[in-house]
């Protein structure tokens, strides 16, 4: 056990499952970095923010794919792969760019086992980096996990800490499922204590970062340590919140999310993503469906507004949820009074 | 070239299974009874089966929307295709493909591809694995004119050659993309497409078997010795519309006749191999009717053939979930 960053996490995981099984191999533009450059200089990179750095070197170019700038040919072919013997893990640097390669994830990777009377199994992971914070503006911000979750026959997953991006990471590599794994880009230099040795962390399985009586938070991603931070200054004052970190949007674990809002009766959702059919949504669809009798009060959603992530840092710090907008959020659904009947 | 008398009667008799099990699905689907959309690969019978003779069981195709003649060569059940088509629980898909998803790895069947363009990326990914796993095998990526420009097309022929893979690109030109031609639609030629990526071409008549065969075992020799991709431009007619119900009002009225006089495959082995005294008309002809009754008896399983359940639906949409 040793202190990791979020980028540590995920590389540790990476190299760890490629020792173990030579079938894993990376591929994705710049996982090296290097070739065909004037320096000769390969694995220069090691991924555009470090994430896979040194595993060229010690995994060599037969594993470590440096792609052309072509996401629709490579994520094809990482999915051609998976369904042909290896484990590919491909990333897609920013998962905005999934707008290239779409039908390759959703109509082929996807679809395979269902549409070939499982037969298929489809191995694959696709990495990227998701959210807002990093000035990178409308085309490389996005949290874009919605739209794979939509996708039957995908598995996603959005990790909230070191800890919890290394046993993700090492199960996704094991599933024999199609996953997408994200990765919040402004949490690579996050640290924590994370195990030097492999481990997993199944999926569907939520996570309590809290518990408490009044309120119930359910945050993905990033936003789990938001709602943290807003259930530690909310406690000040008394009022006591669940955090639910449910680490992957699909698998989605209804039955904790219910059990803990049937506790509180009130539920607070923190999405990064995108407000209209997002994961606040959903989930807020979930309670007001199966936990209808359980509700004190109705349920909020933390989201951005519905604009694309601007540019300039006022306006992107207007646009992301903050710990403030959560408590907010949380002052409001405990202040909420029921009409009296007339 | 010298062909086994073996090859030739195999050769022969998958042509023939296509062409049957085409004609006879163009006959079935006017009753109404098949469901969805049909593409057929009537005429073009000699590109699947000429490409196929140089694989093996362990080498990877990819096909199209117009996947039944690939699939018959590349050795999946033909029941279990016909009863797939019908929907039935006993189709090679259990009846969540239908047509344009008829899949079998097993056999080294990539599947079917509803999406114009979709194989040639896996392709790309097949070929790898073959690759990094030692197999000695090839993958091959049937698509059309109309794919061909496709950007997965061109990127895959772009990623295929920067990794050497052992990838064929078998381009299968008939003409027509939907209702639009070839002469309209694809801008240079298939021949510079390929010399821009850096990989051999190679060309021929789709509707001579020989010519197939010769040409695709030079170009798939050449990407199996692992000297990287190569394509294979193979021109053909398409003898009905682009699905099954299309009245084909963009084509002029006699053309699929004459191509159905001039250009088809059957007839021409025929005339070949006996006029060379390679095989008799007499063994052709017992194929020929072996054929009909073996289509005729997949149609009559597929059709008495159970419905998928209810609990179908739910099932194998994961491995795991």
């Amino acid at each position: 056990m040793s202190k990791k960053s979020f980028r540590q996490a995920i590389n540790e995981a990476l190299r760890q499952e490629m020792r173990r099984d030579p079938r894993v191999i990376l591929m994705g533009e710049d996982v090296a970095g290097g070739q065909g450059g004037s320096s000769g200089v390969t694995d220069a990179w090691g991924g555009v923010l470090g994430v896979t750095k040194g595993l060229y070197t010690e995994f060599g170019p037969e594993r470590v794919l440096d792609t052309p700038i072509t996401e629709a040919s490579y994520i094809g072919a990482a999915a051609g792969a998976a369904a042909t013997g290896l484990r590919p893990v491909a990333e897609l640097m920013f998962v905005d760019f999934v707008g290239c390669c779409l039908d390759q994830i959703m109509n082929q990777a996807a679809k395979f086992r269902y549409m070939f009377g499982g037969k298929a199994r489809t191995p694959l992971v696709i990495r990227a980096m998701y959210g807002a914070g990093f000035n990178a503006a409308a085309q490389h911000s996005q949290a874009l996990y919605p739209i794979f979750t939509h996708i039957p026959g995908l598995k996603v997953v959005v990790p909230s800490s070191p800890y919890e991006a290394k046993g993700l990471l090492i199960e996704a590599i094991r599933d024999d499922d199609p996953v997408i794994f994200l990765e919040n880009k402004v949490m690579y230099d996050d640290e924590e204590e994370v195990p030097d040795e492999a481990y997993t962390i199944p999926f569907g399985e939520a996570n309590l970062t809290r518990e408490g009586n009044d309120v119930t938070l359910v945050a993905f991603g990033r936003m789990v340590g938001f709602a943290n931070e807003a259930a530690d200054r909310l406690a000040k004052d008394g009022i006591s919140c669940t955090v639910i970190d449910p680490r992957t949007t699909s698998p989605l674990d209804s039955a904790t999310i219910l059990d803990c809002v049937a506790d509180t009766g009130r539920l607070v959702i923190v999405d990064e993503s995108s407000p209209r059919c997002n994961m606040a949504t959903d989930v807020a669809a979930l309670v007001a469906e199966e936990a209808f009798d359980a509700l004190k009060a109705p349920i909020r959603r933390v989201t951005p507004p519905h604009t694309p992530v601007p540019f300039a840092t006022v306006l992107e710090k207007l646009y992301l949820p903050d710990v403030g907008r959560i408590e907010a959020a949380v002052r409001s659904v405990m202040g909420y009074k029921a009409r009296q009947e007339a | 070239m010298q062909i086994a008398r073996d090859i030739l009667l195999h050769s022969y008799r998958s042509m023939r299974t296509i062409r049957e099990f085409e004609e006879r699905l163009h006959t079935e689907f006017a009753t109404g009874e098949i469901p969805g959309f049909v593409h057929l690969y009537c005429g073009e019978e000699a590109s699947a089966v000429g490409v196929c003779a140089h694989l093996g069981e362990s080498d990877t195709i990819a096909s199209t929307h117009r996947g039944h003649g690939h699939c018959i060569a590349k050795g999946v059940d033909v029941e279990g295709m016909m009863a797939e088509i019908y929907g039935r629980s006993t189709g090679v898909c259990r009846g969540k493909g239908g047509s344009m998803h008829i899949a079998d790895l097993a056999r080294g069947m990539l599947g079917a591809n509803g999406i114009v363009g979709g194989g040639p990326p896996l392709i790309c990914g097949a070929a790898l694995s073959h690759k990094l796993l030692k197999t000695d095998g090839v993958a091959v990526a049937f698509y059309g004119d109309g794919a061909s420009n496709e950007g997965t097309t061109l990127e895959s022929l772009n990623l295929a050659s920067v990794w050497k893979l052992p990838a064929v690109f078998v381009c299968e030109d008939n003409g027509y993309g939907e209702a639009t031609g070839a002469s309209y639609a694809c801008a240079g030629t298939q021949k510079d497409r390929a010399a821009g990526f850096g990989m051999p071409y190679f060309e021929c008549d789709g509707s001579d078997f020989f010519a197939v065969y010769e040409t695709a075992g030079e170009a798939i020799a050449h990407a199996r010795s692992g000297k990287g991709p190569v394509m294979l431009h193979v021109h053909l007619a398409r003898w009905y519309g682009h699905f099954e119900g299309d009245a084909m009002s963009y084509r002029a009225s006699d053309e699929v006749a004459q191509a159905r006089k001039d250009h088809d495959c059957l007839s021409a082995f025929r005339t070949r191999t006996t006029g060379a005294g390679l095989l008799e008309g007499a063994s052709l002809d017992d194929i020929d009717s072996a054929v009909r009754t073996r289509i005729e008896a997949a149609v009559q399983a597929a059709k008495a053939a159970p419905l998928p359940e209810q609990e179908d639906l739910m099932r194998d949409v994961y491995v795991s979930y």
